[in-house]
């Protein structure tokens, strides 16, 4: 019993050191390529809002991604495309509250740190045409995947992360959702899965989401110097 | 705990089990002996090579117990539509899905397996008929196909809520719980498209969980869903929030947030479809 504790306790020493060693060769490579590309700044141009910094820039980045998708359903379900079916009708409307309802709790969870309403513009969907709206609904749910995915570990309160989790996976049952729509038995493929090898969904930082998000958005743009975002 | 009576029941039907762990712990303490004598300027050599020789080495004992954990969950997906995913009772048009999840479970049981090396459990006989309570499953027909996607999806929802609620003890090694969050999300596609193939066969349910509805009557299954009905999020009662029209239902609100299991209560359900 004794040996069996001495060594667990070698194990973890060894990781720590393992990984003091590996952070402090990133740190020393980060900022190379920090001084090379950019200069460093703690502010953000006035077009754009500063999502903040820790866990509150995490949740006022998921809560800009749940206001775009909100946005995008209710403007869906106010005026559903032409002869859509009662299945589809029924389906894009659970998931406009479901959208409505995360971005709720993030508004009501952030209080007076969430970012103000944004103002989302969907100028580049046709509303009237269903594989239109069928598109984009696929590329937000698959975006908001990803990007809840690529976030996880940045997150340090373990409520936060359960958190996270709890909304992803419904964002997950979405995005298959929409893909079946789509084109049947399309829930997953190589584009988002990595089927040929590990079947990890292949998640996204946010240096990779928010461009994307933001060009969606019309007047301000999301940005986080927290994260190296501008 | 349970986990460990079921580690025990394992254990029993592979002696190895313990003495494939401690060589590993051994092999972590000669690492660090072995790294205390080479000079400083050879460090970066010397760590490249190890971390690429031992990279499931350095798997904390707490994360080794996680990965386990859904290792075990995913021997009960991955034998199951090994054993019954690619029968002549699957209707041609559901064959293709149901192919994907197959590779997809079988993908994240050889992920996890290569990631934990010889700390991996070994896998458990499994009865998926759970001593003749799905008695149904092994018909090659109609019956036995409504029978297949039912217990599939329990596995999947059950996978869910598995793997969410393991996150917070992987959260000292990043790159695990990356990994595990990317396994999550795949496992909540494939519950949303096993859960609309049976919405299309005439099944009361819906992509996502409404409250605790499985539409599988069955008792045992009511472990799975336990929980699901929760209304209350960061200590919000969403119902009190916004809907697009006056506040948000409950049915609403349940179906937006899928909720974790305990290891314990997920090891219960595992145990239910453990060959006797």
């Amino acid at each position: 019993m004794k040996t069996s504790q001495e060594n667990v306790v070698g194990g973890q020493m060894a990781r720590r050191s393992f990984l003091k060693f590996a952070s402090a060769g990133a740190m020393a490579a980060g900022v190379v390529a920090t001084a090379a590309s950019c200069k460093k700044r703690e502010y953000v141009d006035d077009d754009h809002v500063d999502l903040g910094s820790g866990d509150i820039a995490i949740l006022n980045y998921a809560y800009a991604l749940e206001q775009l998708e909100a946005a995008f359903y209710t403007q869906v379900a106010a005026n559903f495309y032409a002869n859509i079916s009662s299945e589809e009708r029924a389906l894009l409307t659970d998931i406009r509250d479901h959208e409505i309802s995360h971005r709720e709790l993030f508004k009501a969870a952030l209080s007076s740190s969430a970012i103000p309403a944004l103002t989302p513009n969907f100028s580049s969907i046709d509303f009237n045409n269903r594989n239109s709206v069928l598109s984009a609904a696929k590329a937000f749910e698959d975006l908001g995947v990803a990007a809840y995915n690529g976030a996880g570990a940045m997150i340090k309160s373990a409520d936060y992360l359960t958190l996270a989790g709890k909304i992803v996976s419904v964002e997950a049952r979405h995005a298959a959702t929409v893909r079946n729509l789509l084109q049947f038995n399309s829930f997953v493929d190589n584009t988002i899965v990595d089927i040929a090898n590990t079947s990890l969904e292949k998640s996204k930082t946010p240096q990779e989401v928010v461009p994307i998000a933001n060009t969606f958005l019309t007047g301000k743009k999301i940005a986080a110097p927290s994260l190296g975002i501008y | 705990m349970n986990l460990l009576n079921l580690f025990d029941e394992i254990n029993q039907a592979d002696p190895e089990f313990a003495d494939r762990i401690s060589p590993r712990r051994d092999a972590i303490k000669n690492i660090t002996s072995f790294g205390s004598k080479v000079a400083v300027a050879a460090m970066p050599f010397v760590f490249s090579t190890l971390v690429k020789k031992a990279y499931g080495q350095a798997l904390s004992p707490q994360v080794i117990e996680v990965l386990n954990f859904a290792l075990t969950a995913e021997y009960l997906e991955s034998t199951y539509y090994n054993t019954y995913g690619q029968r002549s009772n699957i209707p041609s048009g559901d064959r293709p899905g149901i192919e994907l999840i197959r590779v997809d479970e079988n993908n994240h049981k050889k992920f996890l397996l290569q990631n934990l090396g010889s700390a991996a459990i070994s896998e458990p006989k499994f009865d998926y008929t759970a001593g003749g309570t799905f008695a149904d499953l092994t018909r090659n027909d109609s019956v036995g196909y409504d029978t297949f996607l039912a217990l599939a999806q329990a596995f999947e929802d059950n996978g869910v809520r598995a793997y969410k609620g393991q996150a917070p003890a992987l959260m000292s090694a990043p790159a695990i719980l990356t990994a595990a969050l990317n396994i999550h999300s795949v496992e909540g596609r494939h519950a949303a498209h096993l859960r609309y193939l049976r919405q299309r066969r005439g099944v009361a349910v819906k992509p996502w969980i409404t409250g605790v509805t499985s539409g599988i009557p069955a008792a045992p299954v009511a472990l799975v869903y336990a929980g699901e009905d929760n209304v209350t999020q960061g200590g919000v009662n969403l119902t009190t929030l916004p809907g697009a029209s006056g506040n948000a239902t409950a049915n609403m609100v349940t179906e937006a947030y899928d909720e974790p299991n305990t290891k314990e209560n997920v090891t219960n359900i595992v145990k239910l479809f453990l060959a006797k």
